[in-house]
Protein backbone atom coordinates (compact mmCIF):
# COMPACT_ATOMS: atom_id res chain seq x y z
CA UNK A 1 0.00 0.00 0.00
CA UNK A 2 1.32 3.48 -0.80
CA UNK A 3 1.75 6.23 1.71
CA UNK A 4 -1.13 8.15 0.18
CA UNK A 5 -3.37 5.14 0.23
CA UNK A 6 -2.59 4.45 3.85
CA UNK A 7 -3.41 7.97 4.90
CA UNK A 8 -6.53 8.09 2.79
CA UNK A 9 -7.99 4.87 4.05
CA UNK A 10 -7.00 5.38 7.64
CA UNK A 11 -8.37 8.86 7.51
CA UNK A 12 -11.68 7.67 6.11
CA UNK A 13 -12.15 4.89 8.59
CA UNK A 14 -10.58 6.44 11.64
CA UNK A 15 -13.99 6.93 13.17
CA UNK A 16 -14.79 3.25 12.61
CA UNK A 17 -11.88 1.98 14.69
CA UNK A 18 -13.26 0.02 17.62
CA UNK A 19 -11.71 0.41 21.03
CA UNK A 20 -11.75 -2.07 23.87
CA UNK A 21 -10.89 -1.86 27.50
CA UNK A 22 -7.56 -3.38 28.52
CA UNK A 23 -9.21 -6.00 30.67
CA UNK A 24 -11.34 -7.09 27.74
CA UNK A 25 -8.24 -7.36 25.54
CA UNK A 26 -6.65 -9.59 28.17
CA UNK A 27 -9.60 -11.61 29.37
CA UNK A 28 -11.12 -12.56 26.02
CA UNK A 29 -7.97 -14.19 24.56
CA UNK A 30 -7.32 -15.91 27.90
CA UNK A 31 -10.87 -17.24 27.95
CA UNK A 32 -10.51 -18.46 24.37
CA UNK A 33 -7.33 -20.37 25.22
CA UNK A 34 -8.91 -21.74 28.39
CA UNK A 35 -11.89 -22.87 26.36
CA UNK A 36 -9.66 -24.76 23.98
CA UNK A 37 -7.79 -26.62 26.70
CA UNK A 38 -10.74 -27.30 29.00
CA UNK A 39 -14.02 -27.76 27.17
CA UNK A 40 -12.93 -30.52 24.72
CA UNK A 41 -12.43 -32.75 27.75
CA UNK A 42 -16.21 -33.01 28.02
CA UNK A 43 -17.33 -32.19 24.48
CA UNK A 44 -14.66 -33.62 22.25
CA UNK A 45 -16.09 -32.26 19.00
CA UNK A 46 -15.59 -28.72 20.27
CA UNK A 47 -11.86 -29.31 19.96
CA UNK A 48 -12.20 -28.42 16.30
CA UNK A 49 -13.15 -24.87 17.19
CA UNK A 50 -10.15 -22.53 16.93
CA UNK A 51 -11.39 -19.90 19.34
CA UNK A 52 -7.93 -18.31 19.78
CA UNK A 53 -7.81 -17.80 16.03
CA UNK A 54 -11.31 -16.34 15.94
CA UNK A 55 -10.43 -13.90 18.70
CA UNK A 56 -7.26 -12.90 16.86
CA UNK A 57 -9.22 -12.26 13.68
CA UNK A 58 -11.87 -10.24 15.50
CA UNK A 59 -9.54 -7.92 17.36
CA UNK A 60 -7.35 -7.42 14.32
CA UNK A 61 -10.31 -6.64 12.10
CA UNK A 62 -12.00 -4.31 14.52
CA UNK A 63 -8.99 -2.40 15.81
CA UNK A 64 -7.78 -1.81 12.24
CA UNK A 65 -4.18 -1.51 13.37
CA UNK A 66 -1.64 -3.68 11.63
CA UNK A 67 0.90 -3.45 14.43
CA UNK A 68 -1.78 -4.03 17.03
CA UNK A 69 -3.11 -7.00 15.07
CA UNK A 70 0.24 -8.66 14.69
CA UNK A 71 1.05 -8.26 18.38
CA UNK A 72 -2.33 -9.68 19.38
CA UNK A 73 -1.71 -12.63 17.09
CA UNK A 74 1.80 -13.14 18.43
CA UNK A 75 0.61 -13.03 22.03
CA UNK A 76 -2.22 -15.49 21.52
CA UNK A 77 -0.11 -17.75 19.33
CA UNK A 78 2.76 -17.91 21.79
CA UNK A 79 0.35 -18.62 24.64
CA UNK A 80 -1.14 -21.43 22.59
CA UNK A 81 2.34 -22.73 21.82
CA UNK A 82 3.28 -22.77 25.45
CA UNK A 83 0.36 -25.05 26.24
CA UNK A 84 1.40 -27.52 23.58
CA UNK A 85 4.71 -28.79 24.82
CA UNK A 86 5.32 -31.06 21.86
CA UNK A 87 6.28 -28.21 19.58
CA UNK A 88 8.70 -25.33 19.95
CA UNK A 89 7.46 -21.90 20.90
CA UNK A 90 6.74 -19.78 17.87
CA UNK A 91 4.87 -22.07 15.51
CA UNK A 92 1.39 -20.82 16.33
CA UNK A 93 3.02 -17.49 17.13
CA UNK A 94 4.25 -16.90 13.58
CA UNK A 95 1.03 -18.10 12.02
CA UNK A 96 -1.21 -15.96 14.17
CA UNK A 97 1.11 -12.98 13.82
CA UNK A 98 0.60 -13.10 10.07
CA UNK A 99 -3.13 -13.68 10.45
CA UNK A 100 -3.40 -10.68 12.76
CA UNK A 101 -1.42 -8.48 10.41
CA UNK A 102 -3.35 -9.42 7.30
CA UNK A 103 -6.69 -9.27 9.06
CA UNK A 104 -5.93 -5.74 10.23
CA UNK A 105 -4.85 -4.84 6.68
CA UNK A 106 -8.19 -6.07 5.37
CA UNK A 107 -10.02 -4.23 8.11
CA UNK A 108 -8.47 -0.98 6.92
CA UNK A 109 -9.89 -1.42 3.45
CA UNK A 110 -13.37 -2.83 3.76
CA UNK A 111 -16.33 -2.57 6.03
CA UNK A 112 -16.13 -5.50 8.42
CA UNK A 113 -19.36 -4.85 10.26
CA UNK A 114 -21.41 -6.93 7.86
CA UNK A 115 -22.00 -10.54 8.86
CA UNK A 116 -21.41 -11.94 5.38
CA UNK A 117 -18.05 -10.20 5.11
CA UNK A 118 -17.10 -11.51 8.53
CA UNK A 119 -18.15 -15.01 7.54
CA UNK A 120 -16.04 -14.97 4.37
CA UNK A 121 -13.03 -13.46 6.10
CA UNK A 122 -13.16 -15.95 8.96
CA UNK A 123 -13.42 -18.83 6.55
CA UNK A 124 -10.48 -17.53 4.50
CA UNK A 125 -8.24 -16.83 7.48
CA UNK A 126 -9.00 -20.24 9.02
CA UNK A 127 -7.87 -21.95 5.84
CA UNK A 128 -4.87 -19.65 5.62
CA UNK A 129 -3.99 -20.40 9.24
CA UNK A 130 -4.15 -24.17 8.78
CA UNK A 131 -2.23 -24.10 5.52
CA UNK A 132 0.49 -21.86 6.88
CA UNK A 133 0.88 -23.99 9.98
CA UNK A 134 1.19 -27.08 7.81
CA UNK A 135 3.84 -25.40 5.66
CA UNK A 136 5.81 -24.26 8.70
CA UNK A 137 5.61 -27.66 10.38
CA UNK A 138 6.96 -29.34 7.28
CA UNK A 139 9.49 -26.68 6.43
CA UNK A 140 10.89 -25.78 9.81
CA UNK A 141 10.37 -28.92 11.86
CA UNK A 142 10.33 -31.56 9.12
CA UNK A 143 7.09 -33.09 10.40
CA UNK A 144 5.23 -35.15 7.83
CA UNK A 145 1.75 -34.25 8.98
CA UNK A 146 -1.13 -34.67 6.54
CA UNK A 147 -3.15 -31.75 5.22
CA UNK A 148 -6.72 -32.77 4.45
CA UNK A 149 -8.21 -30.08 2.29
CA UNK A 150 -11.82 -31.26 2.48
CA UNK A 151 -11.75 -31.53 6.24
CA UNK A 152 -10.10 -28.15 6.53
CA UNK A 153 -12.75 -26.56 4.33
CA UNK A 154 -15.57 -28.09 6.35
CA UNK A 155 -13.98 -27.01 9.61
CA UNK A 156 -13.43 -23.59 8.09
CA UNK A 157 -17.16 -23.30 7.45
CA UNK A 158 -17.91 -24.45 10.99
CA UNK A 159 -15.48 -21.96 12.50
CA UNK A 160 -16.86 -19.20 10.27
CA UNK A 161 -20.40 -19.81 11.49
CA UNK A 162 -19.27 -19.81 15.10
CA UNK A 163 -17.07 -16.81 14.41
CA UNK A 164 -19.92 -14.66 13.14
CA UNK A 165 -21.92 -15.45 16.26
CA UNK A 166 -18.94 -14.83 18.51
CA UNK A 167 -18.16 -11.53 16.79
CA UNK A 168 -21.71 -10.41 17.39
CA UNK A 169 -21.28 -11.09 21.08
CA UNK A 170 -17.85 -9.43 21.21
CA UNK A 171 -19.29 -6.32 19.56
CA UNK A 172 -21.10 -5.65 22.81
CA UNK A 173 -17.79 -5.41 24.64
CA UNK A 174 -16.64 -2.44 22.56
CA UNK A 175 -16.29 0.88 24.22
CA UNK A 176 -19.02 3.26 23.16
CA UNK A 177 -17.82 5.84 20.65
CA UNK B 1 15.36 8.28 6.36
CA UNK B 2 12.68 9.06 8.88
CA UNK B 3 10.10 9.19 6.13
CA UNK B 4 11.27 5.84 4.85
CA UNK B 5 10.94 4.28 8.30
CA UNK B 6 7.50 5.77 8.78
CA UNK B 7 6.41 4.57 5.38
CA UNK B 8 7.48 0.98 6.00
CA UNK B 9 6.96 0.95 9.75
CA UNK B 10 4.23 -1.69 9.82
CA UNK B 11 5.93 -4.14 7.54
CA UNK B 12 9.21 -3.61 9.40
CA UNK B 13 7.62 -4.44 12.74
CA UNK B 14 5.99 -7.50 11.18
CA UNK B 15 9.27 -8.76 9.82
CA UNK B 16 11.01 -8.14 13.13
CA UNK B 17 8.37 -10.08 15.07
CA UNK B 18 8.45 -12.94 12.57
CA UNK B 19 12.23 -12.97 12.61
CA UNK B 20 12.31 -13.02 16.41
CA UNK B 21 10.01 -16.03 16.51
CA UNK B 22 12.02 -17.80 13.82
CA UNK B 23 15.14 -17.28 15.92
CA UNK B 24 13.22 -18.61 18.92
CA UNK B 25 12.27 -21.73 17.02
CA UNK B 26 15.78 -22.18 15.67
CA UNK B 27 17.32 -21.92 19.12
CA UNK B 28 14.91 -24.49 20.52
CA UNK B 29 15.39 -26.93 17.67
CA UNK B 30 19.16 -26.52 17.61
CA UNK B 31 19.68 -26.93 21.35
CA UNK B 32 16.79 -29.33 21.78
CA UNK B 33 15.78 -27.27 24.78
CA UNK B 34 12.61 -25.60 25.82
CA UNK B 35 11.96 -21.99 26.79
CA UNK B 36 10.66 -23.02 30.15
CA UNK B 37 9.98 -19.57 31.51
CA UNK B 38 7.28 -18.74 28.97
CA UNK B 39 5.60 -22.08 29.46
CA UNK B 40 5.63 -21.69 33.24
CA UNK B 41 3.93 -18.34 32.88
CA UNK B 42 1.22 -19.73 30.66
CA UNK B 43 0.63 -22.85 32.72
CA UNK B 44 0.54 -20.82 35.92
CA UNK B 45 -1.95 -18.43 34.35
CA UNK B 46 -4.19 -21.13 32.91
CA UNK B 47 -4.25 -23.87 35.55
CA UNK B 48 -5.82 -21.82 38.38
CA UNK B 49 -8.62 -20.83 36.04
CA UNK B 50 -9.02 -24.41 34.86
CA UNK B 51 -9.09 -25.59 38.45
CA UNK B 52 -11.67 -22.98 39.31
CA UNK B 53 -13.80 -23.99 36.36
CA UNK B 54 -13.48 -27.63 37.31
CA UNK B 55 -14.50 -26.85 40.87
CA UNK B 56 -17.50 -24.86 39.70
CA UNK B 57 -18.49 -27.53 37.22
CA UNK B 58 -18.03 -30.32 39.73
CA UNK B 59 -19.86 -28.44 42.44
CA UNK B 60 -22.78 -27.48 40.25
CA UNK B 61 -23.26 -30.84 38.64
CA UNK B 62 -22.65 -32.58 41.95
CA UNK B 63 -25.29 -30.48 43.68
CA UNK B 64 -27.95 -31.21 41.09
CA UNK B 65 -27.16 -34.86 40.85
CA UNK B 66 -26.66 -35.50 44.56
CA UNK B 67 -29.54 -33.58 46.08
CA UNK B 68 -32.11 -33.17 43.37
CA UNK B 69 -31.85 -35.93 40.83
CA UNK B 70 -30.31 -38.88 42.58
CA UNK B 71 -29.95 -37.87 46.23
CA UNK B 72 -27.01 -39.78 47.56
CA UNK B 73 -26.70 -42.34 44.81
CA UNK B 74 -23.84 -40.53 43.16
CA UNK B 75 -21.88 -40.34 46.40
CA UNK B 76 -22.45 -44.04 46.94
CA UNK B 77 -21.42 -44.77 43.40
CA UNK B 78 -18.25 -42.76 43.82
CA UNK B 79 -17.40 -44.51 47.06
CA UNK B 80 -18.10 -47.93 45.60
CA UNK B 81 -16.10 -47.10 42.52
CA UNK B 82 -13.17 -46.11 44.70
CA UNK B 83 -13.52 -49.35 46.65
CA UNK B 84 -13.71 -51.29 43.42
CA UNK B 85 -10.57 -49.64 42.09
CA UNK B 86 -8.70 -50.36 45.28
CA UNK B 87 -9.85 -53.96 45.34
CA UNK B 88 -8.95 -54.39 41.69
CA UNK B 89 -5.45 -53.20 42.43
CA UNK B 90 -5.17 -55.58 45.35
CA UNK B 91 -6.72 -58.37 43.33
CA UNK B 92 -4.35 -57.74 40.45
CA UNK B 93 -1.42 -57.81 42.80
CA UNK B 94 -2.52 -61.06 44.41
CA UNK B 95 -3.32 -62.74 41.11
CA UNK B 96 -0.01 -61.88 39.57
CA UNK B 97 1.86 -63.13 42.60
CA UNK B 98 -0.04 -66.37 42.83
CA UNK B 99 -0.07 -67.24 39.18
CA UNK B 100 3.47 -66.37 38.18
CA UNK B 101 5.44 -68.39 40.65
CA UNK B 102 5.00 -71.62 42.48
CA UNK B 103 3.50 -71.39 45.89
CA UNK B 104 6.73 -71.49 47.82
CA UNK B 105 8.31 -68.78 45.71
CA UNK B 106 5.12 -66.76 45.79
CA UNK B 107 5.19 -66.90 49.57
CA UNK B 108 8.73 -65.56 49.61
CA UNK B 109 7.82 -62.94 47.01
CA UNK B 110 4.91 -61.84 49.17
CA UNK B 111 7.28 -61.14 52.00
CA UNK B 112 9.72 -59.22 49.86
CA UNK B 113 7.29 -57.46 47.57
CA UNK B 114 5.90 -54.02 48.21
CA UNK B 115 3.47 -52.21 45.95
CA UNK B 116 4.42 -49.06 44.07
CA UNK B 117 4.00 -45.76 45.90
CA UNK B 118 1.45 -43.69 44.05
CA UNK B 119 -0.16 -40.26 44.21
CA UNK B 120 -3.78 -39.65 43.24
CA UNK B 121 -4.41 -36.81 40.80
CA UNK B 122 -7.28 -35.38 38.78
CA UNK B 123 -7.28 -34.44 35.12
CA UNK B 124 -8.07 -30.74 34.88
CA UNK B 125 -7.39 -29.88 31.24
CA UNK B 126 -6.41 -31.20 27.86
CA UNK B 127 -3.57 -29.94 25.71
CA UNK B 128 -4.07 -27.23 23.11
CA UNK B 129 -4.64 -28.34 19.55
CA UNK B 130 -7.25 -30.47 17.88
CA UNK B 131 -5.17 -33.66 17.88
CA UNK B 132 -3.64 -33.16 21.28
CA UNK B 133 -3.02 -36.33 23.29
CA UNK B 134 -1.81 -34.46 26.32
CA UNK B 135 -3.62 -33.79 29.59
CA UNK B 136 -2.85 -31.68 32.63
CA UNK B 137 -3.09 -33.02 36.17
CA UNK B 138 -3.73 -30.99 39.29
CA UNK B 139 -0.58 -32.25 41.01
CA UNK B 140 2.81 -30.76 40.22
CA UNK B 141 6.34 -30.54 41.47
CA UNK B 142 5.02 -29.15 44.73
CA UNK B 143 3.50 -32.57 45.42
CA UNK B 144 6.64 -34.46 44.48
CA UNK B 145 5.82 -35.09 40.85
CA UNK B 146 8.80 -35.21 38.51
CA UNK B 147 9.27 -35.44 34.79
CA UNK B 148 9.34 -39.03 33.57
CA UNK B 149 7.03 -40.53 36.16
CA UNK B 150 4.49 -43.10 35.05
CA UNK B 151 0.75 -42.41 35.21
CA UNK B 152 -1.61 -45.35 35.63
CA UNK B 153 -5.12 -46.34 36.56
CA UNK B 154 -6.21 -49.63 38.06
CA UNK B 155 -7.09 -50.76 34.54
CA UNK B 156 -3.72 -50.06 32.95
CA UNK B 157 -1.09 -47.51 32.09
CA UNK B 158 -2.19 -44.05 30.96
CA UNK B 159 0.95 -42.12 30.02
CA UNK B 160 3.99 -40.43 31.43
CA UNK B 161 4.73 -37.04 32.92
CA UNK B 162 6.56 -34.90 30.40
CA UNK B 163 6.64 -31.68 32.40
CA UNK B 164 6.11 -30.88 36.06
CA UNK B 165 5.13 -27.38 37.05
CA UNK B 166 4.61 -26.04 40.55
CA UNK B 167 0.85 -26.46 40.53
CA UNK B 168 0.27 -28.90 37.71
CA UNK B 169 1.94 -31.48 35.55
CA UNK B 170 1.59 -32.37 31.90
CA UNK B 171 1.08 -35.97 30.84
CA UNK B 172 1.61 -37.46 27.40
CA UNK B 173 -1.02 -40.15 26.84
CA UNK B 174 -0.05 -43.54 25.42
CA UNK B 175 -2.07 -42.76 22.30
CA UNK B 176 0.21 -39.84 21.45
CA UNK B 177 2.27 -40.50 18.31
CA UNK B 178 5.47 -39.72 20.19
CA UNK B 179 4.78 -42.11 23.06
CA UNK B 180 6.78 -45.33 23.39
CA UNK B 181 7.12 -47.94 26.11
CA UNK B 182 8.54 -51.42 26.47
CA UNK B 183 5.89 -54.13 26.63
CA UNK B 184 5.71 -57.90 26.82
CA UNK B 185 2.91 -60.25 25.89
CA UNK B 186 1.24 -62.38 28.50
CA UNK B 187 1.28 -65.82 26.91
CA UNK B 188 4.55 -66.20 25.12
CA UNK B 189 6.39 -63.26 26.68
CA UNK B 190 6.97 -61.64 23.31
CA UNK B 191 8.80 -58.37 23.81
CA UNK B 192 7.99 -55.28 21.75
CA UNK B 193 7.76 -51.50 21.83
CA UNK B 194 4.34 -49.88 22.27
CA UNK B 195 3.87 -46.76 20.18
CA UNK B 196 0.92 -44.39 20.08
CA UNK B 197 -0.61 -43.61 16.72
CA UNK B 198 -2.78 -40.62 17.51
CA UNK B 199 -5.77 -42.96 17.41
CA UNK B 200 -7.70 -44.96 19.94
CA UNK B 201 -5.45 -47.96 19.49
CA UNK B 202 -1.69 -48.34 19.80
CA UNK B 203 0.80 -50.35 17.82
CA UNK B 204 3.40 -52.77 19.14
CA UNK B 205 6.52 -52.51 17.01
CA UNK B 206 9.54 -54.73 16.62
CA UNK B 207 7.74 -58.02 17.18
CA UNK B 208 9.66 -60.55 15.04
CA UNK B 209 7.47 -62.40 12.59
CA UNK B 210 8.48 -65.76 14.05
CA UNK B 211 7.09 -64.83 17.47
CA UNK B 212 3.51 -65.82 18.24
CA UNK B 213 1.02 -63.19 19.38
CA UNK B 214 -2.68 -63.95 19.56
CA UNK B 215 -5.75 -61.76 19.37
CA UNK B 216 -7.28 -61.34 22.80
CA UNK B 217 -4.17 -61.75 24.88
CA UNK B 218 -2.87 -59.01 27.15
CA UNK B 219 0.29 -56.98 26.91
CA UNK B 220 2.03 -55.82 30.06
CA UNK B 221 4.79 -53.35 30.69
CA UNK B 222 8.20 -54.97 30.52
CA UNK B 223 10.03 -52.46 32.69
CA UNK B 224 12.74 -52.04 30.07
CA UNK B 225 12.05 -48.34 29.56
CA UNK B 226 12.72 -47.55 33.23
CA UNK B 227 9.56 -45.46 33.37
CA UNK B 228 6.81 -48.02 33.84
CA UNK B 229 7.34 -50.72 36.43
CA UNK B 230 7.12 -54.20 35.00
CA UNK B 231 3.80 -55.99 35.14
CA UNK B 232 1.30 -53.15 34.70
CA UNK B 233 -1.50 -53.94 32.22
CA UNK B 234 -1.19 -52.16 28.90
CA UNK B 235 -4.00 -53.43 26.69
CA UNK B 236 -5.64 -56.23 24.77
CA UNK B 237 -4.45 -57.36 21.35
CA UNK B 238 -7.14 -56.58 18.80
CA UNK B 239 -5.39 -57.09 15.46
CA UNK B 240 -2.41 -59.23 14.43
CA UNK B 241 -1.17 -59.02 10.86
CA UNK B 242 1.66 -61.18 9.65
CA UNK B 243 4.35 -59.27 7.78
CA UNK B 244 8.09 -59.33 7.43
CA UNK B 245 10.34 -58.80 9.27
CA UNK B 246 8.00 -57.66 12.05
CA UNK B 247 4.47 -58.71 12.87
CA UNK B 248 1.98 -55.86 12.99
CA UNK B 249 0.21 -55.91 16.36
CA UNK B 250 -2.51 -53.44 17.40
CA UNK B 251 -3.46 -53.08 21.02
CA UNK B 252 -6.47 -51.42 22.60
CA UNK B 253 -5.27 -49.59 25.73
CA UNK B 254 -7.04 -50.82 28.81
CA UNK B 255 -6.17 -47.79 30.93
CA UNK B 256 -8.24 -45.40 28.81
CA UNK B 257 -11.36 -47.53 28.49
CA UNK B 258 -13.35 -45.80 31.20
CA UNK B 259 -12.26 -42.27 30.41
CA UNK B 260 -9.83 -40.13 32.33
CA UNK B 261 -10.76 -38.32 35.48
CA UNK B 262 -8.73 -39.70 38.33
CA UNK B 263 -5.31 -41.27 37.82
CA UNK B 264 -2.36 -42.43 39.87
CA UNK B 265 1.12 -41.01 39.46
CA UNK B 266 3.74 -43.64 40.29
CA UNK B 267 6.20 -41.89 42.56
CA UNK B 268 8.22 -45.01 43.28
CA UNK B 269 7.68 -47.89 40.92
CA UNK B 270 7.97 -51.49 41.96
CA UNK B 271 8.34 -54.16 39.34
CA UNK B 272 5.93 -57.05 39.49
CA UNK B 273 5.76 -60.27 37.57
CA UNK B 274 3.77 -60.76 34.39
CA UNK B 275 0.59 -62.75 35.09
CA UNK B 276 0.58 -66.24 33.65
CA UNK B 277 -1.71 -66.98 30.74
CA UNK B 278 -3.45 -70.17 29.70
CA UNK B 279 -1.35 -72.04 27.11
CA UNK B 280 -2.30 -71.62 23.53
CA UNK B 281 -2.83 -75.36 23.04
CA UNK B 282 -4.57 -76.23 26.30
CA UNK B 283 -5.72 -79.82 26.85
CA UNK B 284 -9.26 -80.58 25.78
CA UNK B 285 -11.97 -82.31 27.71
CA UNK B 286 -12.20 -86.07 27.16
CA UNK B 287 -15.19 -87.77 28.69
CA UNK B 288 -15.60 -91.38 29.73
CA UNK B 289 -16.21 -93.90 26.90
CA UNK B 290 -19.88 -94.59 26.15
CA UNK B 291 -21.49 -97.65 27.75
CA UNK B 292 -21.57 -100.78 25.55
CA UNK B 293 -24.67 -101.45 23.57
CA UNK B 294 -27.08 -104.20 24.58
CA UNK B 295 -25.64 -107.63 23.82
CA UNK B 296 -22.17 -106.25 23.29
CA UNK B 297 -19.51 -107.14 25.79
CA UNK B 298 -17.35 -104.36 26.93
CA UNK B 299 -13.75 -104.85 26.07
CA UNK B 300 -11.61 -104.37 29.09
CA UNK B 301 -8.08 -103.17 28.68
CA UNK B 302 -5.44 -105.79 29.23
CA UNK B 303 -3.68 -103.62 31.70
CA UNK B 304 -1.75 -100.49 31.92
CA UNK B 305 0.38 -101.42 28.92
CA UNK B 306 1.61 -98.50 26.92
CA UNK B 307 4.32 -99.56 24.48
CA UNK B 308 5.62 -102.73 22.80
CA UNK B 309 8.46 -102.82 25.29
CA UNK B 310 5.98 -102.72 28.14
CA UNK B 311 3.99 -105.60 26.68
CA UNK B 312 7.16 -107.64 26.12
CA UNK B 313 8.24 -107.02 29.68
CA UNK B 314 4.85 -108.12 30.96
CA UNK B 315 5.00 -111.28 28.86
CA UNK B 316 8.42 -112.17 30.24
CA UNK B 317 7.20 -111.58 33.76
CA UNK B 318 4.35 -114.04 33.16
CA UNK B 319 6.76 -116.59 31.67
CA UNK B 320 9.06 -116.17 34.66
CA UNK B 321 6.14 -116.65 37.01
CA UNK B 322 4.99 -119.79 35.13
CA UNK B 323 8.48 -121.35 35.38
CA UNK B 324 9.10 -120.12 38.94
CA UNK B 325 12.02 -118.10 37.73
CA UNK B 326 13.05 -114.92 39.46
CA UNK B 327 14.80 -112.47 37.26
CA UNK B 328 18.02 -111.08 38.65
CA UNK B 329 18.89 -114.24 40.60
CA UNK B 330 21.29 -116.98 39.66
CA UNK B 331 24.82 -116.59 38.50
CA UNK B 332 26.36 -116.93 35.05
CA UNK B 333 25.78 -120.35 33.46
CA UNK B 334 22.49 -121.05 35.18
CA UNK B 335 19.63 -122.11 32.97
CA UNK B 336 17.58 -119.24 31.63
CA UNK B 337 13.79 -119.45 31.45
CA UNK B 338 12.17 -120.75 28.27
CA UNK B 339 10.99 -117.64 26.60
CA UNK B 340 9.22 -119.63 23.87
CA UNK B 341 6.78 -121.06 26.38
CA UNK B 342 3.16 -120.77 25.24
CA UNK B 343 1.20 -119.17 28.00
CA UNK B 344 -2.34 -120.54 28.56
CA UNK B 345 -3.90 -117.10 28.35
CA UNK B 346 -6.78 -116.08 26.08
CA UNK B 347 -4.29 -115.06 23.52
CA UNK B 348 -6.72 -114.76 20.64
CA UNK B 349 -8.12 -111.55 22.04
CA UNK B 350 -4.90 -110.26 23.45
CA UNK B 351 -4.04 -108.22 20.44
CA UNK B 352 -7.38 -106.47 20.22
CA UNK B 353 -7.60 -106.00 23.93
CA UNK B 354 -4.10 -104.68 24.09
CA UNK B 355 -4.83 -102.29 21.31
CA UNK B 356 -7.98 -101.07 23.00
CA UNK B 357 -6.20 -100.87 26.28
CA UNK B 358 -3.48 -98.80 24.73
CA UNK B 359 -6.02 -96.37 23.43
CA UNK B 360 -7.83 -96.14 26.73
CA UNK B 361 -4.64 -95.86 28.66
CA UNK B 362 -3.63 -92.91 26.55
CA UNK B 363 -6.78 -91.07 27.56
CA UNK B 364 -6.57 -89.06 30.73
CA UNK B 365 -9.32 -89.33 33.26
CA UNK B 366 -12.11 -86.78 32.72
CA UNK B 367 -10.86 -83.34 33.63
CA UNK B 368 -12.59 -80.01 33.18
CA UNK B 369 -10.06 -77.64 31.74
CA UNK B 370 -9.97 -74.32 29.98
CA UNK B 371 -11.30 -74.26 26.43
CA UNK B 372 -8.59 -74.11 23.85
CA UNK B 373 -7.30 -70.61 23.20
CA UNK B 374 -9.95 -68.92 25.30
CA UNK B 375 -8.61 -65.63 26.64
CA UNK B 376 -8.58 -65.24 30.34
CA UNK B 377 -10.59 -62.19 31.34
CA UNK B 378 -8.76 -61.72 34.56
CA UNK B 379 -5.38 -62.27 33.06
CA UNK B 380 -4.63 -65.17 35.34
CA UNK B 381 -3.98 -68.83 35.06
CA UNK B 382 -6.81 -71.34 35.02
CA UNK B 383 -7.10 -75.01 35.64
CA UNK B 384 -4.82 -77.20 33.65
CA UNK B 385 -2.11 -74.59 33.52
CA UNK B 386 1.32 -74.97 34.93
CA UNK B 387 2.16 -72.65 37.74
CA UNK B 388 5.60 -72.16 36.31
CA UNK B 389 5.65 -69.04 34.14
CA UNK B 390 7.30 -70.53 31.09
CA UNK B 391 6.19 -74.15 31.32
CA UNK B 392 2.68 -74.47 30.05
CA UNK B 393 1.05 -77.85 29.63
CA UNK B 394 0.83 -78.80 25.94
CA UNK B 395 -2.24 -80.39 24.44
CA UNK B 396 -0.53 -83.71 23.98
CA UNK B 397 0.10 -83.92 27.68
CA UNK B 398 -2.93 -84.68 29.83
CA UNK B 399 -3.89 -82.52 32.74
CA UNK B 400 -3.25 -85.38 35.14
CA UNK B 401 -0.36 -87.80 34.72
CA UNK B 402 -1.01 -90.85 32.55
CA UNK B 403 -0.82 -94.22 34.30
CA UNK B 404 2.75 -95.36 34.59
CA UNK B 405 3.86 -98.93 33.79
CA UNK B 406 4.28 -101.13 36.77
CA UNK B 407 7.74 -101.58 38.06
CA UNK B 408 9.19 -105.05 38.28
Amino acid sequence: MTEYGDRYLVGNQREQVSRFRARVMLAVPLAAILFQVYVPRFLEFLGYLELPLLVTIYFALMRRSQIGGLFIGAFIGLAQDSLSIKQPLGMFGIVKTLVGYFAASVGLRIDVEHSLIRFLLTFFFYFFHQLLYWVLARGLLGRQIPFEIQLTLVLGLLNAVVGVTLFHFLDRLREPA
Amino acid sequence: METLLNRYRNITVLLLVIFAQLVLIAVQVRNDQDVRMVRVWSITAITPLARLLEAVRGGTSGFFQNYILMHDARADNRRLQADLDRLKMENQFLRTEISTADRAKALVAFQQHTQSRTLAARVIAAGAGANSKVVFLDRGSGSGVEKGMAVVTPDGIVGKVIAAYPTASEVMLITDPEFAAGVVSQKNHVVGTLKGQGLGTCKVDYVPSEEKVEVGEMFYTSGDDRIFPKGFPVGVVRVVRASSPYTEVWVEPSGLERGLEAVLIVLEGVHQAIPEAPPANAPVYLGTPPPPAAGEQAVQPAGPVGTDADRLRQKYQQIGAAENHKFGEGGPGTKPPDFNLKLPVAGAKDGDAATQGRVDAAKPPPVQVTPQGAPNQNGTAKAGVSTSPRRAVPASQPATPAPQPQDQ
